[in-house]
C-alpha cells in the first residue's frame, strides 16, 4: 500500500510538474542554502586549520604598538632594531627570531612590472613562516650579514613577471637595486583574510633597511619558541626583555604586543563557523517558509482533488489511506525538493570554494541530514492537509463539483 | 447466513432544519434477499439516490436501522463502512464518478488497489471487465476522451471487476441508447445469475422490466414493491 502511495504519488507531482516545481521551491532554496553554507564554512574552517598546522608551533609574533587600532593604540611607537632580534634570540626559551620589515615597491623584469609587497627578514622566517621553497636556496648568513642583492619570491610574482620563463638566476630590478633571484616559494593560497600570501618577494633584511628604506627599523619579530617551553612561560620571559630594553616599568602599558598565531587561527576558525552557522539558521528559516509553502498547495490540493477523494473513499478507501496518500504525496514533493537543494546547494559550494581557493569540503553528515530534515518538512507539513482530505465524508466529497 | 442481505428498518434521512428540512426518505422499510436483482423506479426527487447512498454505506440514515448481512452498519465507524464497500459492494454512480485524467483501466483497477490485489491479478481482471462492457480497445482512453455512454460503461467495468456481493447502480443505462441499453441490462442479468445480488434505479419501464422485483418511491416512501415471476 506504501509502494502504491507512493507511485502515486509520483505520478500526482509529474501531472504537474511546474507546479511541483514552484511549491519545492522554498525547500530547495532553503536546503540549497544550508548545504552551501555549511560546506563553504567546513571548507574554510580546514583551510584556517591548515594554515595552524603550516605554522611552527610555539609561534610568537611582535610588533610594536598594540594590536587592534583603537582608544588605547599607539600608532607611533618606536619600532625594533636588529639588537632586539638578537636580544630576544639569545633567550633560553627562544629557538628562533626573524625580523621582518615590509615595504610596497614596484618590481620589474624586463618589459613586465608589478606592485608587491618587499619582506625584509632573514633565513629563519621560512622556518617560522612555514614556507617551503620549490627551488633554490633560502639566504646565507654572509647574504643577511652583508646585505646582499638576493631575493627569493612567491608565486604570484613569478607568474606576472616571468610566465614561462625560469626565474632562477634572472635579475630583479626594484627602484635603482638589481636583485639576483635564488629561491622559489611553494605557493600558500588566500590567507583567511583572502588575502593573496604570494604575492611577496624575500629579501634579507639589511638590504631592505639599507637599500630600499634606509632606516634600521625592524616592524615586526616573528618568534619561534623551544618546545619544551610553554607559549605562556616564553611570551612572559620576551614580555620581561622588552620592558628592560624599552624602558618600561612592570606595571605600566606596554608599547608593543606579543600575539600567539595559534590563537587567532583557532578564533578565526571559531569565527568562520559561527558564521556559517548564522547563515545556516537564516537558511533554515527560508526551509521553514518552503514547508509552509508544501502545505498551502497540499491544502489547494484537497480541495481541488475533493471529488477524486470521495471516488477514493467510495470503492473501498479508508481514511487512513487517503491520509497516507496526501501524506506521502508532501513527503515525496518535500524530498525530490530536498534532493535537488542538495545538487545546488553542493554546486554553489563548490564553485564558491573554487572562487574564494579554498578546499571543497562536502560533508555526507550534512547531506543526510538535510535530507532527513527535507523528509520531516513534508511529514510535518503535509500532516495537516492531509488529515483534512481523509476526514472528508464521501457522500458530501462525491457532491463536490 | 439466513436473512436477508440488504435491510431497512424504519429508515428516515432528513436533509436541512426546521422549515427548510426535507425528508428524502420517511420511514422506509423493505429487505432484499441474496441473488436478487431489483429495480427502484420512481419521480425525481423522490429519493432513489438517497436510499441507495444508504444502501453503499455512503451515507447513513438519520433515524431508523440499515442493516448489511444482519449487521447494523448505519452507526457503524467510517473505517468499518470502508471496509464492507471494499470487500462487498460494487457502485455504478449516476454521475459515473471516474477518475480524471486516468485511463479507463486504471479506473477499474482502483477498487482491487485497496483491496490489496497483486497487480498482474488486477490487470487481468481490470482487461476482462473492461472486455464485458466493450471497451477492450478503450482501455488507455481517459474520461475526457470517452462519449458519456462509454463512460457510464467503464463505470459499470469498474463494479463488476472486483466481484462484488452487490451491484448497486443509480441510472446506469441513463446516457446510453436503446441497443447499448439492452446491452448493459444484459450484462447485469448475467452478472445475476452469477449470483450477484442487484439493484438497480432507473426510469425506464423496458429496463425495469428486466429486474425480477420492482420497488416504487414516492415522495421518500414506498408506495409499491413487487415480485414478479416475469423477471429474468
Ligand atoms: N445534500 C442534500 N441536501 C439537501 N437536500 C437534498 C440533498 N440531497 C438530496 N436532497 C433532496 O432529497 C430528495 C431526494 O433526492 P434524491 O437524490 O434521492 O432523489 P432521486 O430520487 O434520486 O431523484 P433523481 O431521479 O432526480 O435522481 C430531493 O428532494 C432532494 O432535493
Ligand atoms: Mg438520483
Amino acid at each position: 500500500m506504501l509502494w502504491e502511495a507512493v507511485r502515486l504519488a509520483v505520478q500526482e507531482i509529474r501531472r504537474n510538474v511546474l507546479r511541483s516545481l514552484l511549491t519545492v521551491l522554498g525547500v530547495v532554496i532553503g536546503v540549497a542554502a544550508v548545504i552551501a553554507m555549511v560546506t563553504v564554512g567546513q571548507g574554510s574552517s580546514a583551510q584556517v586549520t591548515a594554515q595552524v598546522e603550516s605554522l611552527g608551533s610555539n609561534l610568537l609574533i611582535l610588533r610594536p604598538g598594540l594590536p587592534v587600532m583603537g582608544p588605547g593604540s599607539r600608532p607611533d611607537a618606536p619600532r625594533f632594531t636588529l639588537g632586539d632580534v638578537a636580544a630576544i634570540r639569545a633567550l633560553p626559551s627562544v629557538a628562533r627570531a626573524a625580523p621582518s620589515i615590509s615595504s610596497a615597491q614596484t618590481v620589474v623584469f624586463g618589459n613586465s612590472n608589478t606592485s608587491t609587497s618587499i619582506t625584509g627578514t632573514t633565513a629563519d622566517y621560512l622556518e617560522l613562516g612555514g614556507w617551503v621553497l620549490t627551488t633554490g636556496r633560502p639566504f646565507t648568513a654572509t647574504e643577511e650579514r652583508g646585505g646582499a642583492a638576493v631575493c627569493i619570491i612567491g608565486q604570484t610574482v613569478r607568474q606576472r613577471l616571468f610566465d614561462q620563463i625560469d626565474p632562477m638566476g634572472q635579475l630583479l630590478r626594484i627602484r635603482n637595486l638589481s636583485c639576483e633571484v635564488i629561491g622559489l616559494l611553494q605557493a600558500k593560497g588566500a590567507s583567511s583574510f583572502g588575502q593573496d600570501q604570494d604575492d611577496l618577494v624575500m629579501m634579507p633584511v639589511r638590504t631592505v633597511q639599507r637599500r630600499l628604506i634606509g632606516s634600521s627599523d625592524v616592524s615586526g619579530i616573528s618568534i619561534g619558541l623551544r618546545d619544551d617551553v610553554s607559549t605562556a612561560r616564553g611570551a612572559q620571559d620576551i614580555d620581561a626583555l622588552m620592558r628592560e630594553r624599552r624602558r618600561i616599568g612592570p606595571g605600566d602599558e606596554a608599547d608593543f604586543s606579543l600575539t600567539d598565531l595559534k590563537q587567532i587561527a583557532a578564533t578565526l576558525s571559531g569565527i568562520s563557523t559561527i558564521l556559517a552557522g548564522m547563515l545556516s539558521s537564516v537558511a533554515a528559516v527560508s526551509l521553514l517558509v518552503g514547508g509552509i509553502g508544501i502545505m498551502n498547495i497540499m491544502l489547494v490540493s484537497v480541495t481541488e482533488r475533493t471529488r477524486e477523494i470521495g471516488i477514493r473513499l467510495s470503492v473501498g478507501a479508508t481514511s487512513a489511506q487517503v491520509l497516507l496518500q496526501f501524506l506521502v504525496e508532501a513527503v515525496v514533493l518535500s524530498v525530490a525538493g530536498g534532493v535537488l537543494g542538495i545538487m545546488v546547494g553542493l554546486g554553489l559550494a563548490a564553485a564558491a570554494s573554487a572562487f574564494m581557493a579554498i578546499p571543497f569540503a562536502p560533508s555526507a553528515a550534512v547531506v543526510a541530514l538535510a535530507f532527513a530534515f527535507s523528509a520531516v518538512v513534508g511529514v510535518v507539513f503535509g500532516y495537516f492537509p492531509a488529515r483534512r482530505a481523509a476526514a472528508l465524508d464521501p457522500i458530501e466529497a462525491l457532491r463536490h463539483q | 447466513m439466513d436473512g436477508p442481505l440488504i435491510e431497512f428498518r424504519n429508515v428516515s434521512r432528513r436533509y436541512g432544519m426546521g422549515e427548510a428540512e426535507v425528508r428524502a426518505l420517511d420511514g422506509v422499510s423493505f429487505s432484499i434477499n441474496r441473488g436478487e436483482f431489483v429495480a427502484i423506479m420512481g419521480p425525481s426527487g423522490s429519493g432513489k439516490s438517497t436510499a441507495m447512498n444508504i444502501i453503499g454505506c455512503l451515507d447513513r440514515p438519520s433515524a431508523g436501522d440499515y442493516l448489511f448481512g444482519g449487521v447494523e452498519v448505519g452507526r457503524q465507524s467510517q473505517e468499518a463502512r470502508a471496509l464492507i464497500r471494499r470487500h462487498y459492494l460494487g457502485f455504478v454512480f449516476q454521475g459515473f464518478n471516474l477518475l480524471d485524467r486516468t485511463s479507463a483501466l486504471e479506473n477499474v483497477e482502483l477498487p482491487m488497489i485497496y483491496r490489496g490485489l497483486p497487480r498482474a491479478e488486477r490487470l487481468a481482471r481490470s482487461r476482462a471487465a473492461l472486455a464485458r462492457v466493450g471497451l477492450d480497445g478503450r482501455a488507455d482512453h481517459q474520461p475526457a476522451q470517452l462519449s458519456g455512454g462509454q463512460q457510464q460503461r467503464v463505470a459499470i467495468a469498474r463494479a463488476l471487476a472486483g466481484e462484488p456481493a452487490v451491484i448497486l447502480a443509480d441510472e446506469p443505462t441513463g446516457n446510453l441508447d436503446t441497443h447499448r441499453s439492452r446491452e448493459i441490462m444484459e450484462l447485469l442479468c448475467a452478472l445475476n445469475r452469477e449470483g450477484i445480488t442487484i439493484v438497480m434505479v432507473t426510469h425506464e419501464e423496458d429496463m425495469a422490466a428486466y429486474a425480477g422485483r420492482l420497488i416504487v418511491f414516492v415522495d421518500g416512501a414506498i408506495t409499491r414493491d413487487d415480485r414478479r415471476a416475469g423477471g429474468v
